[in-house]
């Protein structure tokens, strides 16, 4: 097979919130600049741009990402979710009103990566994975309980120069207990399909 | 940030041939060691082939009790996979010990197995670096070197491997699988290298890192049977409670009877340009008695062949805890 030619350029298609984007890129540019530069989509932050700060945590295919080391290019076909997309219309998702009602924040400059981040901590944790703090990771051990611990473990990709990480703990464990509050809701009325049952 | 060209492929057959045997070529998959160090100027590719979307994202079972796991299953997948917790529990403990929860579900196994040193400089473009730049010296030797390597090093480089989940496979006996576009007409051919040959000896060439043909691919790796792994854990020093590399990592697993370690194995972490099997150690294990002075006897016979630098002394002693307090630790639980 010929080498593939050498552009440096590509027209791609992004999949963002629900919407598609098409946009040409330069291929050295990063889904955080093409959000924040070219999109207009600047709830995603931009902190150390090298991978260590989880300000610009974003969901691509449902699960947290760095998006200042996702080259867009690379993303396109993938489902993006980012800040301005977790509520519902107005209303917040329970991770966002969390964070409100519990002071997770002071500056806010983290905080959408912290919000992305922690819906990954919940569906991880859903999902039965263990962390590096859970003793013992066998199956047969079943999932370890969502702890302050726990969460500071998870949430570890996301630095708060504030300091807020006292009430950032609080807030994913708030968001994790309403998000559980409403699965055994809706088990007990499962033919009951109310609004509050999809927060 | 250089320019560079763009091709995402959908078989391993199309990636090898893609790649060629262009050294100014690089396969991308999740990025997050490739695309920062593009970043930093410390790797300049004119193309990166991306491999991310090819069918090598599965983890099977093999015959006899093994494991096959795909070379772009992600580091959070490996973490979770129900046979790898309960088989290997070690490597997933390892591999949840590595970077943070952003950076797993974007890692991929074979490009954990090529990551590159954090040794600062390295990372560094400014910085003389043998590895990054041959012949142009090696500052860590007489500078900043707390976290060099104990073993196998050289005058020309004391940096240390990065990865955690690398240590639990040197323990288990880990098997690379690779694909070239080097066979008969630039066929594709299928090799494999045991992971104790797949990273080189530092020597004076620290800039060739691995025993992988020009334009290899990763295509996966294979965990042998070993009942003793079932009895594993990793245990992680790093200098801050989560989310740092290694100054000190051990894979350990013990199989004890009778008071006797019948079965041992033991692998180092952030001591060598490599994850280190300690065969010394386990050596002077099996056989013989399940007690703390053994294990720190076999602990001293693996690290009387380290050889310290003026900043990095500390890990001995920190190697030699480890030991001791993990194999404690596992024949206790074995106990229970």
């Amino acid at each position: 097979m010929a080498p593939a030619p050498l552009s440096t350029h590509s027209a791609i298609t992004l999949h963002i919130n629900g919407e598609k984007y098409t946009l040409p890129v330069d291929h050295r540019t990063t889904l955080l600049d093409a959000l924040r530069e070219r999109l207009d989509l600047t709830g995603t932050k931009k902190g150390c741009d090298q991978g260590q700060c989880g300000a610009c945590t974003v969901l691509v295919d449902g699960r947290r990402t760095v998006s200042c080391l996702q080259l867009a290019v690379a993303a396109e076909g993938r489902e993006i979710t980012t800040v301005e997309g977790v509520a519902e219309g107005d209303e917040l998702h329970p991770v966002q009103q969390a964070f409100l009602d519990l002071d997770g924040f002071q500056c806010g400059y983290c905080t959408p990566g912290q919000i992305c981040s922690a819906l990954g901590v919940l569906e991880e944790h859903a999902a039965g994975w263990p962390s590096a703090v859970t003793d013992d990771v066998r199956p047969e051990a079943g999932p370890p309980p969502l702890t302050p611990e726990e969460i500071r473990e998870r949430m570890s990709g996301n630095l708060c120069r504030c300091g807020a990480y006292v009430s950032i703990v609080r807030a994913v464990a708030a968001a994790a207990e309403s998000a559980d509050a409403a699965a055994q809701d809706s088990h007990s009325h499962d033919s009951h399909d109310t609004k509050e049952q999809v927060a | 940030m250089r320019e560079f060209g763009y091709q995402k492929v959908l078989d391993v057959p199309d990636a090898v041939a893609a790649l060629g045997a262009d050294p100014d070529a690089r396969f991308l998959g999740g990025g997050t060691n490739l695309v920062d160090l593009m970043k930093s100027g410390v790797e300049r590719p004119a193309r990166l082939v991306d491999v991310r979307d090819l069918p090598l994202d599965r983890i099977e079972p093999t015959p006899g009790g093994g494991l096959r796991i795909g070379a772009t299953v992600t580091n959070s997948d490996l973490a979770a996979h129900p046979d790898v917790r309960r088989r290997y529990p070690a490597l997933a403990q390892a591999v949840l010990a590595g970077a943070s929860g952003q950076l797993r579900n974007m890692a991929t196994v074979g490009g954990n197995l090529l990551q590159r040193t954090r040794c600062g400089y390295f990372t560094d473009v400014t910085k003389a670096c043998n590895k990054r730049n041959p012949g142009s010296g090696c500052p860590a030797v007489e500078g900043e070197h707390r976290n060099a390597a104990l073993f196998g090093a050289s005058r020309h480089c004391v940096a240390v491997h990065p990865s955690d989940m690398g240590v639990a496979l040197a323990a288990f006996d880990a098997v690379v699988h690779y694909e070239t576009a080097d066979g008969p007409g630039g066929t594709p051919r299928e090799g494999e290298l045991a992971l104790d040959a797949f990273y080189l000896p530092v020597g004076d060439t620290p800039h060739l890192e691995t025993a992988l043909p020009p334009g290899a691919l990763i295509t996966g790796v294979t965990l042998p049977p070993a009942p003793v792994a079932a009895h594993s854990r990793y245990r992680k020093v790093r200098e801050r409670a989560s989310y740092a590399f290694a100054i000190g990592s051990l894979t350990a697993a013990l199989d004890v009877e009778d008071g006797i370690v019948r079965d041992a194995r033991l692998a180092f972490g952030a001591v060598a340009s490599r994850p280190w099997r300690a065969r010394a150690a386990e050596r002077a294990l099996i056989g013989g008695p399940a007690d703390g002075d053994a294990y720190a006897a076999a602990a001293d016979a693996e690290l009387a062949a380290a050889e310290t630098l003026r900043d990095n002394a500390y890990k001995v002693p920190l190697m030699r805890n480890l030991v001791v307090a993990q194999l404690t630790e596992l024949e206790q639980e074995a106990r229970r």
